[in-house]
């Protein structure tokens, strides 16, 4: 079937399995036990926008060959325990969405399991709701007023919702886009993270060593250790992010979330924080959103794909950018959109 | 390839005469340019020749003596001694004004910003709260201390007031004028800070709530020292807001030239607060023809010293936000508010 004929098949009313597409890539996805199945209404298939293709001469190829990537990706990953497992997820931004796209699902009954040890990356085009899906693994997106959930997600077996929000960010933390250290001292910064909300607060001597362990583990302590009461501000971009780390795994947390952590970084500074990541994941498990998909082959020992809020394909790097099983996943590892 | 190249030479010569000299220009665009330097120039010359004025007057007139003596009765202008007590009385009002109007708009700030905006019922609150300040800073300040007056003759503040002969509650003390300077001084403090607050990225706050943090320890620990030097700013502007002030002070302060405390039981400020006094408006009001003790000179002096205050508080208020911008890298959201 053509192009042209599968996109107006979407736009008809065939119901959905019969539609080349949207057949296709359900059959792609790995269906939990016990997982209820996933239902597109037509409604919501027939928003998909048809994928922009652009036609060259030459048949597309990866971002990077597969012969170099093994190279750059470091020692296969140690999986681990299972850390974060969610069951049909769905997330929705109510009245207050000012897209004009009230009440629309902005994750659709995700399903995934995290272990500690790997790096998940989640990847997709802009407004695939890869980072609600990452701000709901923390219940940030409780804070968005209007927004709702559905579906289960188990830290270590226990259900997110039943635990104290602070509790769970403790075990859950998160590093942002922007580097945004607070307007204080650089030991403040990361002692802040580790002082507990408790009548008194501990001693300086108490927490010196936790902050040095933990900015040593982010990899910034050789450059800071001469001065660690220098305003935070002052530092550059790079070390400003890698202060961000350290003051997210200075509690010791199980998941480490990261939101395209280095996309207002230089090439160098992405660098080191991408070695960073790879060290990092031996203690935790990691998911990071990125546009960067050499970043992600670089990084990344699974992969998630997202699309329109449906998760379209999730796997091994390896075999989502080799060897993508969707027709749509195929289309965007290859530059084909996004 | 020399097809995309475009031949310098074909460009169009930029064309001379309209728009590039005045001569082009319309009539009322010249009208507007020579208004708006003008009314730029005059402007500087009033302020230049206020100043000079004063300042040349006031070193004629001033001595340490005036500075540092106490007015008192007499008969000729060598008698009635110097400023000291109105000196006093400002430094007194002003400080009772800030106690008061500081925390009060610090707090409402940090309730409209980071607690005001969930719910259609807060953010009626909200609004109705930040009318209210904008009408509190529109009213004029002879309205003010009339309606200070009205509260502080209820014999519920006899505590609070100086007692007339027979037991009637005169309304006029330190703490009643303090009382309603703070009025004076609490918006200022309030726009400041709450612009400052606003000026704080939302991920800053995300950053805190990430690692665990109760919005209280957000707002302690991470907003109040970020907007730390909006706060200095808008203390300085309601400071200035005081000493300027004549009509609560002649109103509510009982316009005695020295500070005469009231008898009180046993509390050893009480007394002085109770009492009555003046400052240096008052004092200047006074001694200029136009008021009772008919002393120019010293009004000139005490008008010296007067400005010298408000152009220090000035240059105070530039100087905080200027080295804000340039320690913190936060923007400082303080300019238009005076």
């Amino acid at each position: 079937m053509s192009e042209p004929e599968q996109v107006a098949a979407l736009a008809s009313n065939t119901p959905p399995e019969q539609r080349p597409r949207a057949a296709a890539e359900r059959a792609y996805l790995p269906v939990p036990p016990g997982a209820t199945p996933r239902v597109h209404t037509p409604l919501g298939f027939d928003r998909v926008p048809p994928v922009r293709t652009i036609v060259l001469d030459r048949p597309p190829e990866p971002v990077r060959p597969p012969e170099q990537r093994e190279a750059l990706r470091p020692a296969q990953a140690l999986a681990g325990p299972e850390r974060l497992l969610l069951e049909g997820v769905t997330v929705s931004y109510g009245g207050a969405s000012t897209l004009g796209r009230r009440g629309a699902n902005a994750v659709r009954s995700v399903s995934l399991s995290i272990h500690q040890g790997e790096v998940l990356a989640l990847i997709g085009p802009s407004g695939c709701g890869k980072t609600t899906l990452l701000r709901t693994l923390n219940r940030l997106t409780e804070l968005t007023p209007g927004a709702r959930r559905e579906g289960r997600i188990l830290l270590d077996g226990e259900d997110i919702h039943e635990l104290e929000d602070t509790a769970l960010r403790a075990r859950v933390a998160m590093v942002f886009q922007q580097p945004n250290p607070f307007p204080m001292s650089i030991f403040d910064n990361v002692a802040f993270a580790l002082r507990e909300q408790s009548r008194r607060r501990p001693r300086r001597a108490d927490i010196e060593p936790l902050v040095i362990d933990a900015l040593r583990r982010a990899g910034l302590y050789e450059e800071v250790r001469d001065d660690l009461h220098r305003p935070a501000l002052r530092l550059s971009g790079g070390q400003q992010q890698r202060l961000c780390i350290a003051r997210a795994i200075a509690p010791r947390p199980e998941v480490l979330l990261m939101d395209e952590p280095c996309s207002a970084l230089d090439p160098i500074s992405t660098g080191v924080i991408e070695e960073l990541i790879g060290e990092l994941r031996r203690e935790l498990a990691i998911v990071i959103v990125t546009h960067n998909l050499a970043q992600a082959q670089r990084v990344a020992d699974k992969v998630a794909f997202m699309y329109l809020g449906d998760l379209v394909e999730y796997g091994t790097a390896a075999q989502v950018f080799d060897e993508p099983r969707a027709p749509r996943t195929r289309d965007y590892v290859r530059g084909a959109f996004g | 390839m020399s097809t995309f190249v475009s031949q310098p030479a074909e460009r169009p010569a930029r064309s001379r005469g309209r728009g590039s000299s005045i001569r082009a220009w319309r009539w009322s665009d010249r009208l507007l340019l020579l208004a708006a330097w003008g009314a730029g120039l005059t402007l500087c010359a009033v302020v230049a020749a206020v100043v000079l004025y004063m300042a040349l007057r006031g070193i004629e007139y001033l001595s340490p003596t005036l500075l540092f003596s106490r007015p008192a009765a007499g008969l000729t202008q060598s008698q009635t001694g110097g400023f000291l007590d109105p000196l006093l009385g400002t430094l007194l009002l002003t400080a009772i004004g800030i106690a008061i109007a500081a925390p009060l708009a610090i707090c409402s700030a940090l309730w409209i910003v980071e607690y005001g905006q969930g719910g259609r019922g807060r953010q009626t609150l909200t609004r109705v709260v930040e009318s209210s300040i904008e009408i509190v800073a529109g009213t004029p300040d002879i309205v003010i201390a009339f309606v200070g007056l009205a509260l502080f003759q209820l014999h519920l503040f006899a505590w609070a007031s100086e007692v007339g002969e027979g037991g009637g509650v005169t309304g006029k003390s330190f703490l009643a004028a303090g009382t309603m300077m703070s009025l004076i001084a609490l918006p200022p403090i309030f726009v400041a800070v709450r612009d400052g607050l606003q000026g704080v990225p939302a991920h800053t706050r995300e950053a805190a709530f990430a690692l665990g943090k109760t919005r209280v320890a957000t707002i302690r620990r991470v907003l109040l020292p970020s907007v730390r030097a909006n706060i200095a700013t808008g203390v300085t502007l309601g400071v200035s807001r005081i000493i300027a002030d004549t009509a609560i002070v002649v109103v509510l302060l009982g316009d005695t030239l020295r500070i005469e405390p009231q008898a009180h039981g046993g509390l050893p400020v009480l007394g002085l607060l109770k009492g009555t006094g003046s400052s240096l408006t008052s004092f200047i009001y006074d001694n200029s023809p136009a008021g009772e003790a008919g002393a120019p000179q010293k009004a000139y002096a005490a008008a010296f010293v007067l400005l010298a205050f408000v152009l220090a508080l000035n240059l105070l208020v530039e100087r905080i936000s200027r080295a804000r911008a340039r320690s913190t890298g936060f923007v400082a959201a303080v300019e238009g508010i005076v």
